[in-house]
């Protein structure tokens, strides 16, 4: 090759990296970030065992770069104090197995002192993984509901607040089914047709995974 | 206006409107008929001649890039065996220094041998002792018959007899005793004559391998000369070479690669650790692009030690370095490829500790939480595979410079012969496109004449009336000569 061409080559290749970092779309960074809640509420708090094995699945699945944090609900759930545990791990995966293993043991130390709470605070919980995570900076979000889907706010609590999760991703987990669900089914349905709707009018995506087998379809992959 | 306006020339009957137009437009092209053809036939000359030229730019094209192809060819034939037969002249220069700086040594071994059988030879060729002349005196006295009754004579001469019988028997041990040193001295000239003949052997040996080296060269000189000449015969033989060498250079290639992927796949984990596990960089883990940056760096290492060691000539300007600094390159870029092998060496053993520490950490958050993995006891034997290999690589993709070099300049021979066969393809496709758009032109005044068959028939029909029989059709001719 001629070293005239070699040149237009050379600068063919500059202008297309540069053209490309000149580009109007942000860059999305390729780390995930998940927030789960976990309803500790009355009855569901036997099912936190359920929860555990969820956490440690997700533990498996993330890798340096991600952020997990996992966050009770309980009466008012839109607090940093309500947050279990929060991790964001180390670039080296040495470093991050190590977080992992620390993570895993607050959960269990968490499962076994849990206490039952009276309310349910959904929407509170979700807009403080929405802020959590918007903080963290991941590139693709995940929160997680681990609950029945039964909201029960406190009296004088507000919570009709439309919900920003643009490009997040909610994943209902483990939706039981209620005493008067199996009595009226409709409510059950209800229950989830809302979440739906307060989610996608959000701009998110949302999905309902009961099955525990197919864990495997939170998460975005790398 | 809309197009369906303009066709209805009488409003509400299509049929009698395209009757109309049918009748207007066969008038007109009638009329128009010999502008029509000459314009037909000159469009369809003109795509003909332009697909013409175009094919005989092309064929010129192809001419020069053979005529080029064919310089490339021989030249590097012509280097090639230039190589070859410096390669053999350097072998016969080294036999022959070495055989020459041992002749002299050689002269005198065998000088000293010779004179060593020359004094053996005559110390045994010293006459023996010849028995006493006095034997035969011996044997007289011996016969005389004792005188009778006189034993004093007698005893006299049996001394006699006896005295002479024992210096007869020294003489023959004495004879002996010469004779037995004879052989002796004979016996110790075995040696040197195998010496000698062990001498000869050595330079028959020698002679026999410049001979051959001799015979050789006269073939390769031969090649030489017709490739020189630029003979078929050679152009043959170099290009079937040339195609030879480039699929097995791929084949060895696509080998190495698969080499240097299972090297990158041995550090890529490691490398983690040191660069970190997250960053990205143009859409890949900046781990990987380090891990591949740094078997990139190997193979540019074993370029430059091949290159240094005159094994390989892609760099001209290493190979024309003095040894001086050609050695000391050689030096540097090994020190630099043993250092980088022993750092790979270091990463697959982290690579093994990161596995099990991954592994115990997955057991921990598995169901079965907790309950540790008994260790197997021959993991020593992956870990030391796995630096075994991390270490050896990195000097086995070395020699992937050997396989680059032979690609490369094969490459341009198959290349070149490749755009060859395609710019003759590209000729023939536009040659032929040329002849379809003449031809095309023909069938394009036939299907006009056809549109207007009525009027043609009209007319064809006037004139045999007018002109009878011997009247030809004028506008056929006219359709017929324009063809």
């Amino acid at each position: 090759m001629k070293s005239g061409h070699r040149s237009y080559v050379i600068l063919l290749v500059v202008a297309a990296f540069f053209l490309q970092s000149c580009s109007d779309e942000p860059v999305v960074p390729n780390t995930r970030g998940v927030y789960m809640l976990m309803d500790t509420s009355g009855t569901y708090t036997k099912e936190l065992r359920q929860a555990q094995k969820v956490i440690n699945y997700i533990l498996s699945q993330l890798e340096s770069g991600d952020s997990f944090a996992v966050a009770r609900v309980d009466t008012g759930s839109f607090s940093e104090k309500d947050i279990v545990a929060k991790v964001t791990f180390q670039d080296r995966p040495s470093a991050a197995n190590q977080q992992k293993r620390m993570f895993r043991d607050k959960i269990d130390k968490f499962v076994k002192t849990v206490k039952g709470s009276a309310y349910t605070d959904i929407t509170g919980g979700i807009l403080q993984g929405v802020e959590f995570l918007n903080e963290a900076g991941t590139g693709h979000n995940t929160i997680l509901i681990f609950s029945d889907l039964k909201e029960e706010l406190r009296k004088g609590y507000k919570r009709d607040i439309p919900l920003q999760v643009d490009k997040f991703s909610v994943v209902a987990l483990n939706v039981t089914k209620l005493r008067s669900d199996n009595i009226d089914p409709r409510e059950y349905l209800d229950r989830l047709e809302k979440w739906r709707s307060k989610v996608e009018s959000g701009g998110g995506e949302w999905r309902v995974i009961n099955d525990m087998a197919r864990l495997e379809k939170i998460l975005h992959k790398k | 206006m809309a197009l369906s306006d303009v066709f209805m020339i009488v409003s509400g009957s299509p049929a009698i409107s395209g009757a109309i137009w049918f009748v207007v437009l066969t008038i007109v092209f009638y009329i128009a008929r010999n502008h029509a053809h000459k314009g037909i036939l000159s469009l369809s000359d003109a795509i003909h001649n332009a697909f013409r030229l175009s094919a005989r730019s092309v064929k010129l094209l192809r001419d020069i890039l053979v005529i080029r192809n064919r310089d490339v060819l021989l030249a590097q034939g012509r280097e090639a065996t230039e190589r070859i037969i410096e390669r053999e002249f350097e072998r016969i220069d080294a036999t022959v220094r070495k055989d020459l700086s041992e002749y002299p040594a050689l002269h005198r071994h065998l000088n000293e041998e010779v004179t060593a059988i020359d004094e053996s030879f005559k110390e045994s060729t010293d006459v023996p002792p010849s028995p006493p002349a006095w034997v035969k005196a011996v044997e007289a006295v011996a016969k005389i018959p004792a005188a009778k009754g006189d034993p004093t004579v007698g005893n006299i001469l049996e001394d006699i007899h006896q005295s002479l019988v024992k210096s007869s028997t020294r003489a023959l041990e004495e004879y002996r005793k010469a004779s037995s040193k004879r052989h002796s001295l004979l016996q110790k000239m075995m040696p040197h004559w195998r010496n000698v003949l062990k001498a000869l052997q050595e330079v028959d040996k020698s002679v026999n391998s410049l001979l051959s080296r001799s015979v050789t060269i006269d073939r390769l000189m031969h090649d030489y000369e017709d490739i020189l000449k630029g003979t078929d015969k050679a152009q043959r033989m170099l290009s079937s070479s040339s195609m030879t060498q480039f699929f097995i250079a791929g084949f060895v290639l696509a080998i190495a690669v698969g080499g240097a992927f299972i090297n990158f796949n041995l550090i890529a984990r490691p490398m983690s650790e040191m660069v970190g596990g997250s960053d990205m960089l143009m859409g890949f883990k900046t781990s990987s692009i380090a891990a591949l940056v740094i078997i990139l760096v190997e193979i540019s290492l074993g370029l430059f030690l091949m290159e240094s060691l005159r094994i390989t000539r892609l760099f001209p300007v290493i190979g024309a370095l003095n040894d001086k600094m050609r050695i000391k390159m050689v030096w540097i870029t090994f020190i630099f490829l043993f250092a980088l092998a022993s750092v790979e060496a270091g990463l697959a053993y982290m690579r093994e500790i990161l596995m099990q520490d991954s592994q115990a950490t997955l057991a921990l958050l598995s169901e079965t939480g907790g309950v540790t993995v008994e260790e197997n006891s021959a993991l020593w034997i992956t870990t030391a595979a796995q630096m075994g290999l991390g270490f050896v690589l990195p000097f086995a993709l070395t020699f992937v410079a050997i396989p680059l070099e032979s690609f490369i300049h094969s490459m341009r021979t198959v290349l070149g012969t490749a755009t060859v066969a395609l710019l003759r393809v590209l000729e023939w496709f536009l040659r032929l496109m040329g002849n379809l758009m003449r031809s095309f032109g023909k069938v394009f005044v036939h299907t006009y004449d056809f549109l207007i068959f009525l009027p043609l028939s009209i007319e064809k029909l006037i004139k045999h009336k007018e002109g009878g029989d011997n009247t030809t059709d004028s506008s056929g001719a006219k359709i017929g000569g324009a063809l």
